[in-house]
C-alpha cells in the first residue's frame, strides 16, 4: 500500500492509500463528528455529520468524509463555514427527532445547538443503523433491520430470528447504540408467553 | 426456425418476413396501458372476431401495438397502407370499420380525428397536427409493431444495426461512433453515452455489466413505457451493441414489478431473441457472446437511481451507496457496470445504423437527435411527443399540445418530473436543450412536461412533489429523510393557511443543506420543486403565509391536506 499525502485544515498528513479521509483525520487527532461511523462497519455514508470541503486540484466540493478515500495532493477543511451550517442543521433535524440522545447534546454542546426550530417527534433513535449493520457484517445474523422508508423507517427485531440469536450474542448491538433506547426495543420480543404465529416459523 | 448464424441468415429471413406479409391489409390497434385503460383490448378482440366472421382473416394482420403517442384519444386504429386513422374507438364500431373500410375501403367520417380549432376531419394519422410537428424516430416503428412480434421489427429492418456492428465494426468503432454523435443519456443526468462506455470498456475487469435503466417511476413520465412496450426490440438491439462496444458478457433490464403488461413484453422479447440467436453464445457467428436478464424493482421510487438499483440487482434492499467511485468503474458486485435509460439504448441502434451524420443532423449545437417528451396536465393533446432538440417549449404546448382547454392562460411548466424545475410563461421560448434547459433552472431529467395554466397553485403543487419525495425517500441519510419531511410539513401549514413568517427564509435554509449533503440525487435535488416555485411565484407563497389566502382558491385553508 503506497502513501498519501494530504492537507487537513493547514496540517500536513500522512495516509495510507484505501483509507478514507475520516479514517486519517482521525488518527492524525481530528475529532470530525459522525453519529453513524464504526471502526468494526463498512462505511455507510448516512449521517452525513462528517461530510467536509476537499479540493482536489480541479474544484472544491463537499464529500461525506467517512465514504471519500483519501487521495494525494488533496485539501481538507473539517470546519469550514459551509460545513458547519450543514452540521447544525443535521443536528437541529436529529434533534427534532430523537430530543434525548447523548450524542446529540454532546455535539450540540460543540455546534451551540441546545434547541430546534422543529416540531419535536416521539422517537428515541436516529437510525445511525450501526445495530443493523453490526449484527449483519460483524455477526453475520441479520436478527435486525431496518423496517419502512423515509420517515417512516425503524429498526425492528424479526423475532423468529432474535429469539434463536440474540441470547447467544447476549445483545452485543445494545453497547453500540448510541442512544441506549435498543434494550427495550428487544425487550418486546422476549414478553413472556409471547408466540410466533406458525406462517412465520415456516 | 433454427438459430441465426451470420448476417445473411437474418436478411434472408427478414425477406421471408416480408414476403409474407405483401398485399395484405394491416390493421393497428394501440394497446399498451393507457390504451387497455380505455377498453382497447376489447376492440382488439372484437376486431380478430370480426374480421374472421366476415372472411377477411387471410388478407388482414391484426396488430396489437404499444402507444402510438396520442393518449388523449386512445384506442387509436390504424389502417395501413392507406394509413387511415381512427380515434377513440369502441368495440361497437368495430363491424363498421370491417365492413366498410377493410373490406371496401371506404372511410366512416365520424370516427376520423377532428381538428378542435377549424373543424375538419382528418383521414391519415401523420397530418394530424399532434403528429405533424413531430420528428419520430424513436417512436415512429410503434405503429408497425406488434408488441409481441419479433418479426415486425425485423421486417423493418430490426437487428440489422447489430449485424453491420458485430460482422463490419470493431467494438472501438462503435465506441467511436457513439462518441461521435454526442448522444447523452436521456435518463435525466444527460451525460454523454459514449464516454460512460469507455469508461466501463477501460475499468480493469474481466466481467462487464450492461443495464437498462427502465424504472421510470416519477408521476406524469411515461416514455420509457411507451418505447419499452411498444418497440422492446430496438432497446434489445442497443443493448447488445453496447455490450459488444463495452465488453460486457450480461445484461440487466431492469424494470417496475407493477407494469405486468411490460413484464410480459419484455420477457417475450428475451425469449424470441434467444430463440433466433440474437442473445446468448455467438450472436451471428461473431464470437459475441451476452445474455440479457430481466430484474424487477421492490416498488420504490429510489431504486431507479443507479447505486440504488445495482445494489437491487445484488440482491439487497435498493437504498443507493456513495459514488465517489463511479459505477462505470465500480458498479454490481464492485465490477464495471455501464447503466443507461431505455430511450437512450433505443438510440443506438438508430445511430450505428443510419449513421453519425444522419443522428447529429438532428438537434442543435449541443444536443443532438430528438427528446421524447410527455406531455401532461392542463393540455388538450395530452401525450408522448418525439420532436428533434432544439423544439420551442411553446411550440410544445401550443402546436403540438394543441394549447390549454378552455382557452385559460398558460402559468407556467413544469418540466424533469419532481426532480425537474418550473419555467413561467416568460421563459416559454427556451429550447428544448440540455444546456439551455439546465442553465434555466428546468433540467430536462427524463423529460416529462406538466402544463399549468392559472388556475393551478403553485404552492400546492410543490406541495405534492414534495409529498411524492418525502414518502419515496429510502431513509438512509439524514438530510433527505428528516429534512424533506420537515419541509413536507411546512410546506402542509403554508397551504393550510397555517403559515409562519419567515417559512419562506426556512425552506430555502433546508433546501440547502437537503441539496448540498444528501447521498444521492433523489435528496441532492428534492428542494427543486420548492425552490423553483419560491423564485418564480413568490407572491403566491406570500399571500399563503400573510393573507391566509390561496390566489387560486386550490388550497383550502385549514383543512388537513396530506400527510404530516
Amino acid at each position: 500500500m503506497s502513501e498519501v499525502t494530504l492537507t487537513i485544515d493547514d496540517k500536513e498528513v500522512k495516509a495510507k492509500e484505501g483509507m478514507t479521509v475520516l479514517e486519517a483525520a482521525q488518527e492524525a487527532g481530528f475529532d470530525i463528528p459522525t453519529l453513524c461511523h464504526h471502526d468494526k462497519l463498512a462505511p455507510y455514508g448516512g449521517c452525513r455529520l462528517c461530510t467536509v470541503e476537499v479540493n482536489d486540484g480541479r474544484r472544491t466540493r463537499l464529500v461525506t468524509s467517512c465514504v471519500y478515500q483519501v487521495k494525494d495532493g488533496i485539501t481538507v477543511k473539517t470546519e469550514s463555514e459551509k460545513v458547519v451550517r450543514i452540521r447544525k442543521l443535521l443536528l437541529e433535524l436529529l434533534w427534532a427527532r430523537a430530543p434525548g440522545v447523548q450524542a446529540l447534546r454532546d455535539y450540540g454542546i460543540k455546534y451551540g445547538i441546545d434547541r430546534t426550530k422543529f416540531d419535536i417527534g416521539p422517537t428515541c433513535c436516529i437510525l445511525c443503523g450501526q445495530c443493523v449493520r453490526y449484527c449483519a457484517e460483524v455477526k453475520k445474523k441479520n436478527a435486525l433491520g431496518f423496517v419502512g422508508r423515509g420517515i417512516r423507517r425503524q429498526v425492528m427485531f424479526f423475532p423468529e430470528i432474535a429469539v434463536e440469536e440474540c441470547a447467544k450474542c447476549g445483545g452485543e448491538c445494545f453497547s453500540i447504540c448510541p442512544t441506549g433506547v435498543l434494550p427495550s426495543n428487544y425487550a418486546l420480543t422476549q414478553l413472556p408467553g409471547f408466540t410466533f404465529p406458525t406462517r412465520f416459523l415456516g | 426456425m433454427p438459430k441465426l448464424k451470420s448476417a445473411a441468415d437474418l436478411e434472408k429471413l427478414r425477406q421471408e418476413i416480408q414476403n409474407k406479409a405483401q398485399g395484405k391489409k394491416v390493421v393497428s390497434v394501440t394497446n399498451g396501458a393507457d390504451g387497455r385503460a380505455r377498453g382497447s383490448q376489447e376492440v382488439v378482440q372484437a376486431l380478430v372476431k370480426e374480421i374472421e366472421k366476415q372472411g377477411l382473416k387471410d388478407k388482414v394482420l391484426v396488430k396489437s401495438t404499444g402507444c402510438h403517442g396520442f393518449c388523449e384519444k386512445e384506442p387509436i386504429v390504424v389502417i395501413f397502407p392507406e394509413e387511415i386513422c381512427y380515434v377513440e374507438v369502441k368495440p361497437a364500431d368495430v363491424p363498421e370499420i370491417v365492413s366498410a373500410t377493410l373490406a371496401q375501403g371506404k372511410i366512416i367520417e365520424r370516427l376520423l380525428y377532428q381538428d378542435p380549432n377549424s373543424g375538419k376531419r382528418i383521414s391519415k394519422e401523420s397530418e394530424i397536427p399532434f403528429y405533424k410537428a413531430q420528428n419520430r424516430v424513436v417512436l415512429g416503428n410503434n405503429r408497425f409493431i406488434d408488441m409481441e412480434s419479433i418479426d415486425d421489427y425485423i421486417a423493418l429492418g430490426g437487428y440489422s444495426a447489430l449485424a453491420k456492428a458485430l460482422t463490419k465494426m470493431t467494438p472501438e468503432d462503435v465506441l467511436s461512433q457513439i462518441k461521435e454523435s454526442n448522444l447523452k443519456g436521456r435518463g435525466g443526468g444527460g451525460f454523454p453515452a459514449g464516454r460512460k462506455w469507455e469508461t466501463t470498456r477501460n475499468a480493469p475487469g474481466k466481467i462487464k455489466y450492461a443495464i437498462v435503466n427502465a424504472h421510470e417511476g416519477e408521476p406524469s413520465a411515461f416514455m420509457d413505457r411507451a418505447i419499452l412496450l411498444g418497440n422492446p426490440h430496438s432497446v434489445l438491439e442497443g443493448l447488445i451493441i453496447g455490450a459488444y462496444a463495452i465488453g460486457a458478457s450480461q445484461g440487466y433490464i431492469y424494470l417496475r414489478h407493477d407494469s405486468p403488461q411490460t413484464i410480459d413484453v419484455v420477457n417475450k422479447a428475451l425469449t424470441q431473441a434467444e430463440h433466433y440467436g440474437l442473445l446468448g453464445k455467438n450472436i451471428l457467428g461473431s464470437g459475441f457472446d451476452f445474455n440479457v436478464e430481466l430484474h424487477r424493482d421492490i416498488g420504490i421510487f429510489v431504486s431507479g437511481e443507479s447505486t440504488a438499483l445495482m445494489t437491487s440487482i445484488e440482491g439487497s434492499v435498493p437504498e443507493p451507496r456513495p459514488k465517489y467511485i463511479h459505477t462505470s468503474v465500480s458498479g454490481i458486485h464492485q465490477r464495471p457496470t455501464n447503466l443507461n435509460n431505455v430511450e437512450t439504448w433505443a438510440n443506438v441502434p438508430l445511430i450505428i445504423g443510419k449513421g453519425v451524420a444522419w443522428f447529429t443532423g438532428i438537434g442543435t449545437e449541443v444536443s443532438k437527435g430528438t427528446k421524447i417528451i410527455s406531455l401532461a396536465g392542463n393540455i388538450n393533446n395530452t401525450g408522448l411527443v418525439e420532436v428533434p432538440m432544439g423544439v420551442t417549449l411553446r411550440e410544445l404546448v401550443y402546436d403540438i399540445g394543441g394549447g390549454i382547454p378552455g382557452k385559460k392562460k398558460l402559468k407556467a411548466v413544469y418540466i424533469g418530473g419532481p426532480l425537474g424545475g418550473c419555467l413561467p410563461e416568460s421563459q416559454l421560448n427556451l429550447k428544448v436543450d440540455f444546456d439551455e434547459l439546465w442553465e434555466a433552472g428546468a433540467p430536462i431529467g427524463a423529460g416529462s412536461m406538466i402544463v399549468m395554466d392559472e388556475t393551478n397553485c403553485m404552492v400546492n403543487f410543490a406541495r405534492y412533489f414534495l409529498n411524492f419525495l418525502a414518502d419515496e425517500s429510502c431513509g438512509k441519510c439524514i438530510p433527505c429523510r428528516e429534512g424533506v419531511y420537515q419541509m413536507l410539513k411546512i410546506m402542509n401549514r403554508i397551504c393550510q393557511g397555517e403559515g409562519r413568517e419567515g417559512d419562506i427564509e426556512l425552506l430555502t435554509e433546508i433546501s440547502v443543506v437537503v441539496m448540498d449533503a444528501s447521498l444521492c440525487a433523489l435528496g441532492q435535488t428534492a428542494p427543486n420543486p420548492v425552490l423553483g416555485t419560491i423564485k418564480h411565484f413568490r407572491k403566491e407563497y406570500e399571500a399563503h403565509i400573510e393573507q391566509k389566502r390561496c390566489p387560486t382558491g386550490v388550497c383550502q385553508m385549514l383543512a388537513v391536506v396530506g400527510r404530516g
